[in-house]
Formats: C-alpha cells, sequence, structure tokens
C-alpha cells in the first residue's frame, strides 16, 4: 500500500460517488408518479396496473439488464406470489395485506431460488426453455389442485383487509394506486441501491464475460442465485399486488402470454437501467387501452406489428432512442434549473 | 526453493485427441518460468488446467502443496492463482476503475455487498488508484473498456490480475497483438513483478523468453519435452529441431 493517499484517491471516490447521483429525469419520472395520484383519479384502475406491471418488469430488467439471464417464464414467481397472497387472504391466515404481500415474496423467492439452478448453465436458448417450463409446470400444478387453487374457475371469495388496518380498498382504485405506487417506490429505492453496490457490480461482470469474472474470484453462480432470488421476490411482490387490488387470482397468472408480454414491455423501455421496465409498463398499458378502445378485436394484431417492428429496428437502437431521450431530457432540465435562477437565466439568453 | 505449483501426469483429452499428454511440470517459488513450445502444442490448454476453466481428464493440480485438481476457477484465484488471457477478457461496458475495483473487492471479501455503494471504501479506492498508476491507466481510467487501444487493454488484462495480488501468476502471451512500439512498455510492467510473485510465462516471442526466464519448459504436442535452465534449453538439440528451428527459419 502506498504510505501517502495521492490526491487521486478523492477525485475517483468524488467520481464514483456520481455513479449512483439522482439524475434530474428520475426526480421528474417520480414526482410525475406522485402528481398522477392527485391529477388522475379517473385513471386509477390502469394506473395500478401500470404500477404492478412495472415492477414485475423491473424484477425481469435485474436478472436480463444486469446479469443476463433471459426469461420466458417470469410469471412462474408472478403466479405463486399471486396464489399465495390470495390464499392468506381468503383463508384469514394473514389479513394484513402489506404483510401477507411480503410473505407472498419470500414464497416466490423461494421457487426463484430453487429454480435459479436450473438457468446457471447454458445458452440464451436453454434458458428461455428451462424457464418456459417451469412456469408451464407451475400453472399445471395450480390446475390440477382445484380444492386449494379453485383450479380453472380462479380463487374466489378473497376479502381484502385494510392496509395496516386503516385504509379499505375502494372500487375506484385510489386506495389501490397509492398502494401498488408505494411499493414499487421502495422496491425500485431498493434496487437501486443494490445495482449501485458492488454486488450489481459483479453482476454487470458476470454478464460482461462469465470467464474472466472467476478468473477475478468473482463466484458467478453463487451471484447469479442471488440476483435470481432476489428478481424472484420482486415478481411474487408484483403478482401479489395483482392478487391484492383484483381480491383474485387465476391460472391466467401462470400463463406463457404473461411471461412473454413482459419481455415485451422491458424491451419497449429497454434494458439494464432500472426504468426501462416501468417506461415500458406505462406505454404498454397505455397502449392496450387506447387501441382496445379504436377496435377492440384486433388488439393482438397491433401489438403483434409493434413487437415485429421493435425487433426489426432493433434492441439496440431502442435503447440508443432512450438513452438519447434521457441525455434530451437532462439537457432540458439542466435549462430549466438554469432559468428557475433569474441571476443565471440572463446569461443563458445570452448566448 | 519450495515448489509452488506442480502438475502430476496432467491429461486433457478433446475427443480422441490428447492435447495434454502426461504433463509433470514443477513451478519454484518465485521462479521466472517460461512454457514455450510450436502452435498447438497445449500451452493454454495448460493453463486452462492450472486455473480451472477445463477440467482435467486425468492427473493432479497442486497448488502450495494442497490438491487443486477439483477446486472452482475462483476459489483457486482466492488461494493466490491468478492468469491474464492470450485473447482479452475484459468487461467491455465497465470502465478501468470498476474493473479493477472488481478485483480488489473480491479478494477484500466486499464483494458481494449489496447495500453499500461503490467507491463506498477508501481501502478499495486507494488500492486502484495505485494499480492504475502503476500501469499507466489513470489517464483512461474513466472511459469506456471497449473504447480504449489495444495497448490499454492489454495493461489492463495484466493489471486485473495484479489487483488480485496473486502468489502464482499465470501470463498467457501478454505481448501478443501489440504493435512493436507498445511492448516495451507491457515488458516493463512485467519485468517490474515483485520478485516474490511466482510467474509462468506463455510466450513465443524467444527474445522476450530468454531476457526474461530463468527456466524454460518446452511443451510438444502435449507433453513436456525438455525443460531446463535457459542456456541448457538454447543448447539442446531436440529443441533447435522442433522448435527454434522452425521459428528460425520462418
Amino acid at each position: 500500500m502506498v504510505a501517502a493517499p495521492s490526491p487521486l484517491v478523492g477525485e475517483v471516490t468524488r467520481r464514483l460517488a456520481t455513479r449512483a447521483r439522482w439524475r434530474p429525469y428520475e426526480y421528474v419520472f417520480w414526482l410525475a408518479a406522485l402528481a398522477s395520484v392527485f391529477l388522475l383519479p379517473g385513471k386509477h384502475l390502469i394506473l395500478t396496473e401500470i404500477a404492478w406491471l412495472g415492477l414485475f418488469a423491473l424484477s425481469l430488467d435485474l436478472i436480463l439488464g444486469y446479469a443476463g439471464i433471459i426469461s420466458l417464464g417470469h410469471a412462474a414467481f408472478f403466479g405463486l406470489g399471486s396464489y399465495i397472497a390470495a390464499l392468506l387472504a381468503k383463508h384469514a391466515i394473514i389479513n394484513e395485506p402489506v404483510l401477507a404481500l411480503i410473505v407472498s415474496g419470500l414464497g416466490a423467492a423461494v421457487l426463484g431460488f430453487a429454480t435459479s439452478f436450473l438457468v446457471l448453465r447454458g445458452s440464451d436458448l436453454t434458458r428461455l426453455m428451462v424457464t418456459l417450463g417451469v412456469a408451464l409446470i407451475m400453472r399445471e400444478i395450480a390446475n390440477q389442485i382445484p380444492e386449494i387453487t379453485g383450479g380453472a374457475d380462479g380463487l374466489q371469495g378473497v376479502t381484502i383487509a385494510p392496509i395496516l388496518g386503516m385504509f379499505q380498498f375502494d372500487i375506484f382504485g385510489h386506495v389501490a394506486y397509492a398502494y401498488c405506487l408505494t411499493v414499487l417506490f421502495v422496491l425500485f429505492l431498493l434496487a437501486r441501491r443494490v445495482v449501485y453496490s458492488p454486488f450489481g457490480l459483479s453482476l454487470r461482470a458476470v454478464k460482461g464475460n462469465p470467464l474472466r469474472a472467476s478468473s477475478i474470484s468473482i463466484p458467478v453462480n453463487a451471484r447469479l442465485v442471488a440476483i435470481y432470488t432476489f428478481a424472484a421476490f420482486y415478481a411474487g411482490i408484483a403478482g401479489a399486488l395483482l392478487a391484492q387490488t383484483t381480491a383474485f387470482a387465476s391460472l391466467d397468472v401462470f400463463s406463457f402470454e404473461r411471461s412473454a408480454d413482459l419481455l415485451l414491455v422491458l424491451i419497449i423501455g429497454g434494458t439494464g437501467y432500472l426504468y426501462g421496465g416501468l417506461i415500458g409498463a406505462v406505454i404498454f398499458k397505455l397502449m392496450q387501452d387506447w387501441i382496445a378502445n379504436l377496435t377492440p378485436q384486433y388488439w393482438q394484431f397491433w401489438i403483434g406489428l409493434v413487437l415485429v417492428l421493435i425487433v426489426l429496428v432493433g434492441r439496440d437502437r431502442i435503447g440508443q432512442w432512450t438513452s438519447a431521450g434521457r441525455a434530451l431530457f437532462e439537457r432540458i432540465s439542466r435549462r430549466f434549473a438554469r432559468n428557475a435562477m433569474p441571476s443565471l437565466a440572463g446569461k443563458g439568453e445570452g448566448r | 526453493m519450495p515448489v509452488v505449483l506442480e502438475t502430476v501426469d496432467l491429461e486433457k483429452h478433446f475427443g480422441g485427441i490428447a492435447a495434454v499428454a502426461g504433463v509433470s511440470l514443477k513451478v519454484e517459488k518465485g521462479a521466472r518460468h517460461a512454457l514455450i513450445g510450436p502452435n498447438g502444442a497445449g500451452k493454454t490448454t495448460v493453463i486452462n488446467l492450472l486455473t480451472g476453466v477445463l477440467r482435467p481428464s486425468a492427473g493432479r493440480i497442486l497448488l502450495e502443496g494442497e490438491d487443486v485438481t477439483a477446486l472452482e476457477a475462483y476459489k483457486r484465484v482466492q488461494r493466490g492463482l491468478a492468469r491474464t488471457f492470450q485473447i482479452n477478457q475484459l468487461f467491455l461496458d465497465l470502465t478501468p476503475l470498476e474493473t479493477v475495483g472488481l478485483a480488489i473487492s473480491e479478494r477484500l471479501g466486499s464483494g458481494a455487498q449489496w447495500l453499500r455503494l461503490v467507491g463506498t471504501n477508501p481501502v478499495v479506492v486507494e488500492e486502484i488508484v495505485e494499480i492504475l498508476d502503476r500501469f499507466h491507466l489513470t489517464d483512461v481510467m474513466y472511459e469506456r473498456t471497449g473504447n480504449l487501444p489495444y495497448g490499454k487493454q492489454r495493461l489492463l488484462e495484466i493489471a486485473l490480475a495484479i489487483a488480485c495480488r496473486p502468489r502464482v501468476l499465470l501470463l498467457d502471451e501478454p505481448a501478443a497483438g501489440v504493435p512493436e512500439d507498445e511492448r516495451h512498455e507491457i515488458l516493463a510492467t512485467v519485468a517490474a513483478l515483485p520478485a516474490d510473485v511466482t510467474v509462468l510465462l506463455i510466450e513465443h516471442d524467444m527474445d522476450i523468453v530468454f531476457s526474461f526466464a530463468d527456466r524454460i519448459s518446452v511443451l510438444v504436442n502435449g507433453a513436456l519435452f525438455v525443460d531446463g535452465a535457459p542456456e541448457e534449453v538454447a543448447r539442446d538439440p531436440r529443441v533447435k529441431a522442433v522448435y527454434l528451428g522452425e521459428s528460425l527459419d520462418a
């Protein structure tokens, strides 16, 4: 070790600290989300769906965008979380929704841990097939035990108690939205912390070059197991939010379409920067809503067309658009920040 | 001198081909040991077996007297065995700063911390700066590794292995592909490695081998052909015939 720390150490520490600094577009995103609670009361039902879908997509981003694990069966964890939450409420095992939510997430995490060993090795194709298989198995299990799950009819007669014993869910989705958004925000903050940690950085190393990662003593498999389990927890929470806000769970929670749509959501928004899933969920749900209003029967056609276009244009280029959008946004918000201060505004215009 | 790295009848078959056929190699503590041989002799396969990238078909590997044959690659690094790659294996989307930091964090046992932000451990940061400085990488430390010139990537390749603070370092053609005018920088860093670090070098360039090594092993067709001091190896007529002869003709 060097005797006297070089002046570079201070500079490097400062530069590293900026990695995790909040960017202007992030403030705007969350302020807009907060504003929607008060300004868009008529849209709270669809916003609720956007919130849990965003959380679900955030979960997929953690494994795909940060660790490079592609999945076509993420609904396995979503669905398990959903059923656990619905069953806990139906049989009054845990009445309080927040506690039930955490238990549901933990249940999904256990499944995530158990199945993580299947995705450690192999190509993307192997992983797609294995994850798809796990979700199909979960769906069939739920189908085969109707005395517990309600089978094809779904789990009826679920009543959800007030959140923290205080806030009762209402039919307009006001409480549901505030609840989902709060959960999303808290879990987003946690995910953000994790991806900027040494653990998060090591995931990107594993994704970039697993051979080199293991030759600088990163335990590649252990890291993949950890993030897969962590992401399954998130997916389980998202599924539990669906069950709690609709007081219902059905086999549909495990469906292939749900996993496939999720991949689409994340690809629309872009992977590997945490906001992709959230932005993708907003675009996907609004597009679905809008097109379904125009032509209810052709929704599938349009979403199929969008999918083809996205793949043709290329995921990378979409990523460039979103990062270009973010860069533009940062420039605009910097200008706003300048204009907000009168003494600097004159200088800004003088250029 | 005690032997720090040893293989006993090491074998590796790919299908019906024996890439490594019964290699028993001893590397002494503090040695500057070169492993040479014509193309396809199995040199890189030996390195991959030593580091755990490949599993041997037969034979044993001993690191500081302990059998590590079945040990996973990352655990061998923890035991002090690090390597560089013949073809760069770097994290193209990360910066040299992050890359070196990763290796240091793992060595200090803080690599799995998931609620602490990167860069908040002063011990790690100080060591990153020290290593980047030693390998002339401070001027590019914030740049994306994939955008660096080849010579800088090559330096980072070695810096990364050094950040693991190895007791035994395996260098797989460290100067491969580096333009002539940038070679000296790489070779100077290799020559400046601490004396207590044992180095096993794979190299094609005979000038480098004979200026660097105090012991040379010659691998031909997956088997150890000659093993001795540089002057013995240089004088050996069989080596001249099989290896040096070829390269002199070329």
